[in-house]
């Protein structure tokens, strides 16, 4: 111990350096890198396994001729309409009309649900005035907006995005308030210390810290605005403009069983892919920047 | 809980009621200068007095270690220290620009320490094009050089606090206030930063209040140890450590003094015992 005491107490300032450098390079933490196609291939095998599983429930339903086969048609059956509609243009087409509503609906809800959760984050009077009404506002059912919508709005684009935004604007604002909440008062404290204050502590702390459940909320809002729309769509059927929910009304009306199922799938597989491609993309990407990824796991 | 009334007590000492914390020039060679500072928290029976007529000085280019017990109150101090908050009655006036820095980093997870950095500057009104070059001479000066794109999570505690540091550097601290900023690290990385913390200390001129629990850290750091009561906060004993630097934390005559503190540290404790 004696011979540490010496050791340290004798560092000159170049031998100080040398030992910190030693230090920051022994404990500066070492990913493993993994190569590209394992990474895609360990997280692509379980995924084709579960539709593999799903298919093979699905064509045991149909074989068992629990129902017959004009209403429950073949997996098989269903995938060529599938791909026939695709190949002719008619499912891009009613995707095209049913995602250009989503995305202007949901920009409208982000952009008012962001404003109010920013306000009511801001503002205690506001937070205890209208916090949880907008929780409240959150845990009504969709369509139960849709009669006033349709009398305000009658039969038209506006009632569909009137209950989108209704959906999925609290959960937004909801994202943005609890995410101001939870900001670690360490960080405030750390960010008064080097002077901002007011606004500019907002700016600099408080909205960047609360990015990892601003994006919780976004992704929560797109789920309740997937939702809305889809409800909306096949009780608000605009004439000439053939929407996913107007075609799956118009399959149903016209008993066409493998045109509702392919349908139905294309909704399946878009609501799967924004949530994983963009909200799953989006959220690695600020938890790995925010530090919120445990690099042991 | 103890509750005390604050106001008989300061009656008692004779201290006058002044204007609380004020930053500017002061003609005296103190830098921190604290007159009977009370802080009480709550009111009626719910009043809890976290610090009690707290009297304390530190000299210009000084390092003084506050040592206390749980309870003593050196947050709070430190606070209002650091103009985060005011003492109820007292004073407590810092000369200078004051650099707070505390046992976990905070800094911010979000951006890289070159950009941590970066932003101290931009709240102290250093123009854009100046910060960047800056910044990197501050990392370099706590050899950080290396690791500026990196974000605080992707360091280790050692060399976060170091980031630490260079912020508050950044701010253009003259008054350093430390809380316990070394407590979360281990013994090697710990023993390395005091090294490193004397260095800037010297080549700054700064005035630094160290806060620790650890006695041996106290006296390794400080050319004072100021050892505060815990419930309600009091300064209740001042040591000068007159032991040349460099100094290490196991050098037998800073074991030797910490002993002595030590003692008096677990008389304080025990005296909680008998409330």
């Amino acid at each position: 111990m004696t011979d540490l005491a010496n050791h340290v107490r004798n560092l000159d300032a170049e031998a100080l350096d040398a030992e910190l450098a030693g230090l920051d390079a022994l404990e500066f933490p070492h990913e493993p890198r993994r190569s590209l196609g394992h990474a895609l291939w360990s997280a692509t095998w379980p995924k084709l396994a579960a539709i593999g599983v799903g298919l093979g429930i699905w064509y045991l339903v149909v074989w068992s001729d629990w129902k017959p086969k004009y209403l429950l048609p073949w997996p098989h059956d269903v995938l060529s309409r599938l791909w026939t509609d695709t190949a002719n243009g008619k499912l891009p087409d009613s995707i095209a009309i049913t995602m250009q509503r989503a995305a202007s609906g949901f920009a409208i809800a982000v952009l008012i649900g962001g404003t109010v959760g920013v306000l009511v984050s801001r503002w205690k009077v506001l937070r205890v005035a209208i916090g949880s009404f907008i929780t409240g506002l959150q845990t009504m059912p969709s369509i139960a907006w849709f009669p006033l919508a349709i009398l305000l709005f009658k039969l038209s684009e506006g009632a569909i995005t009137f209950v989108l935004v209704l959906g999925a604007a609290p959960a937004i604002a909801n994202g943005v308030i609890s995410g101001s909440d939870q900001v670690s008062p360490l960080l405030l404290r750390g960010g008064k210390v080097l002077g901002a204050k007011g606004f500019g502590l907002y700016r600099t702390v408080t909205f960047p810290a609360s990015v990892p459940s601003l994006i919780g909320g976004l992704k929560q809002g797109w789920a309740f605005a997937w939702r809305s729309l889809l409800a909306g769509e096949l009780l608000v059927i605009v004439p000439k403009v053939f929407s996913i929910g107007a075609r799956l009304q118009n399959a149903r009306d016209l008993f066409d069983v493998p045109g509702l199922q392919s349908t139905m799938i294309v909704i399946l597989i878009v609501g799967i892919l924004v949530d994983a491609v963009v909200f799953g993309t989006l959220e690695r990407f600020v938890r790995k920047r925010w530090g919120l990824v445990d690099p042991a796991g | 809980m103890t509750l005390t009334d604050p106001g008989t007590r300061i009656d008692d000492r004779g201290t006058v009621d002044q204007p609380a914390v004020a930053v500017g020039p002061v003609v005296s060679d103190n830098t921190v200068t604290v007159r009977g500072a009370t802080r009480v928290f709550g009111h009626g029976r719910e009043r809890v007095l976290a610090l009690d007529g707290v009297d304390l000085t530190v000299r210009r280019g000084e390092m003084v270690s506050l040592l206390g017990a749980s309870g003593c109150g050196k947050s709070t101090l430190l606070n209002i220290l650091a103009g985060l908050d005011r003492p109820t009655t007292g004073s407590a006036t810092v000369e200078g620009r004051v650099g707070l820095m505390f046992q976990e980093s905070a800094l911010f997870p979000w951006l890289t320490i070159r950009n941590n950095i970066t932003t101290a500057l931009r709240l102290r009104g250093v123009p854009r094009n100046e910060r960047k070059g800056r910044a990197d001479e501050l990392l370099a000066s706590v050899h950080l050089e290396g690791f500026a794109d990196r974000r605080p999570h992707e360091l280790s505690g050692g060399m976060r606090q170091r980031a630490a540091l260079a912020r508050a550097l950044a701010q253009n601290a003259d008054v350093l206030l430390m809380d316990e900023p070394f407590g979360a690290l281990d013994a090697i990385t710990r023993e390395l930063l005091h090294d490193e913390l004397e260095r800037q200390w010297r080549e700054h001129g700064l005035t630094i209040l160290f806060v620790t629990h650890d006695v041996r850290e106290a006296v390794r750091l400080g050319d004072r140890v100021v050892l505060l009561s815990s419930r309600p906060g009091r300064v209740k004993a001042t040591f000068d450590v007159t032991l040349p630097r460099p100094r290490h934390i196991d050098d037998v005559a800073v074991s030797e003094l910490a002993a002595a503190i030590t003692t008096e540290l677990h008389e304080e404790v025990r005296s909680h015992a008998r409330d």
